[in-house]
């Protein structure tokens, strides 16, 4: 992530200059720093809001009822996760709400997720082969309807907003698939370089 | 009407209900949650903050524009649509940022287009990738995040390599 963020504020500056537009660089970093301020504070009350709810279900047991039934399925994906674990019911919260579109849902769920995968797996500032694949599945995009863009395209005239429906299944379908394989492939390779 | 309205009073409602039929003290449960929350945004927000600047300023600095330019042989060549190369590159980065372009390109070009239709398959089929590794990790003590990256880059280049593709084998 290191290069991603030196990058982008590298290429901004360039770009910026090429452009003769660096002003623009500039007054965005003073008003992209309020920006983030706003997006943690709505960020804030809908994270709190999961988290009670989230809290609530694990206490009264609902999560260990959720992981128990999704357990045969999640455990060939997370290959030695704990079967009793918390973090395998917290992975089954995050996709069904990614599922659902509840996107910010979903955030607080897969955060909870990593905490426990991390406590299971402790393998220190390395990431495991499982908060990799779980991560993996979380930028792809596992939503059924995809509800933003279909609002989109109705708002801008669209005949049909849902004719896309079909394609968003197979490339998405398609697009974490590969994902998945990547990260097996990778996490062998990777393995053998001595990282653990 | 749909799914995702029913979803959120649906689940408070049911676990709640479901926590009370369990005979847990709901209220303070749900109070420590919060408070929970709370520290979760703490943490993840140093990341949050690092990346909608760094996104933010690289907007402005117009070099996406630039850079879709610089892709248009490729493009070409896979038969994509160039309007939605800047679509392409925003979206792994911030998802305000890709609907903004997401919109213009269908004010462009009109949702039912074949342009327009494929910047419906990119904004439905892919996820804030950098800002989910980015908060995901942020939350725990993981500094070298190994191979999530380039798996999770190797989706969305699928994605871009396929959308145009499957949206011209299934509506053309």
């Amino acid at each position: 992530m290191k290069w991603v963020f030196a990058g982008l504020v590298a290429f901004s500056l360039i770009f910026g200059i090429i452009g003769g537009d660096v002003a623009a660089v500039s007054d965005a970093a003073l008003s992209e720093v309020q920006n983030a301020i706003t997006l943690c504070l709505t960020l804030c009350g809908i994270i709190c809001l999961w988290s009670g709810i989230m809290r609530v279900a694990q206490t009264a047991g609902l999560v260990d009822v959720l992981a128990k039934v999704f357990r045969p399925i999640l455990t060939k994906l997370f290959k030695g996760i704990d079967p009793n674990g918390k973090a395998l019911g917290f992975i089954v919260l995050n996709i069904t709400a990614n599922m659902l579109g509840l996107g910010n849902a979903s955030t607080p769920f897969g955060i909870a997720a990593m905490r426990e995968l991390e406590k299971e797996e402790c393998t220190g500032e390395y990431a495991s082969n499982n908060m990799v694949i779980f991560v993996v599945l979380n930028t792809a995009s596992l939503q059924i309807i995809p509800t933003t863009a279909a609002a989109l395209r109705l708002k801008n005239g669209s005949a049909a907003p849902m004719e896309i429906l079909p394609v968003v299944w197979i490339t998405s379908l398609a697009a974490v698939t590969i994902s998945l394989i990547t990260a097996k492939i990778l996490s062998k390779q990777r393995k053998k370089a001595g990282v653990k | 009407m749909n799914v995702s309205d029913f979803a959120i009073p649906v689940i408070f409602v049911f676990v709640l209900v479901y926590g009370l039929c369990r005979k847990t003290d709901i209220f303070t449960e749900f109070t420590r949650g919060v408070k929970e929350g709370i520290s979760t945004v703490l943490d993840i927000f140093p990341a949050l903050f690092t990346l909608v600047l760094s996104v933010g300023m690289f907007r402005a600095s117009g070099g996406l524009a630039l850079i879709s330019a610089l892709l248009s042989p490729v493009t070409n060549f896979l038969g994509f649509p160039g309007e939605v190369t800047p679509l392409v590159i925003m979206r792994p980065f911030s998802g305000s940022g890709s609907v903004a372009i997401f919109e213009s390109v269908l004010g462009q070009t009109g949702p039912d287009s074949y342009a327009g239709r494929v910047a419906s398959v990119i904004l439905g089929s892919s996820e804030t990738t950098f800002y989910v590794i980015a908060v995901y990790f942020a939350a725990t003590k993981v500094r070298k995040t190994r191979h999530a990256l380039p798996s999770a880059l190797a989706g969305d280049l699928t994605l871009w390599i396929l959308s145009g593709l499957v949206v011209g084998l299934w509506f053309y």
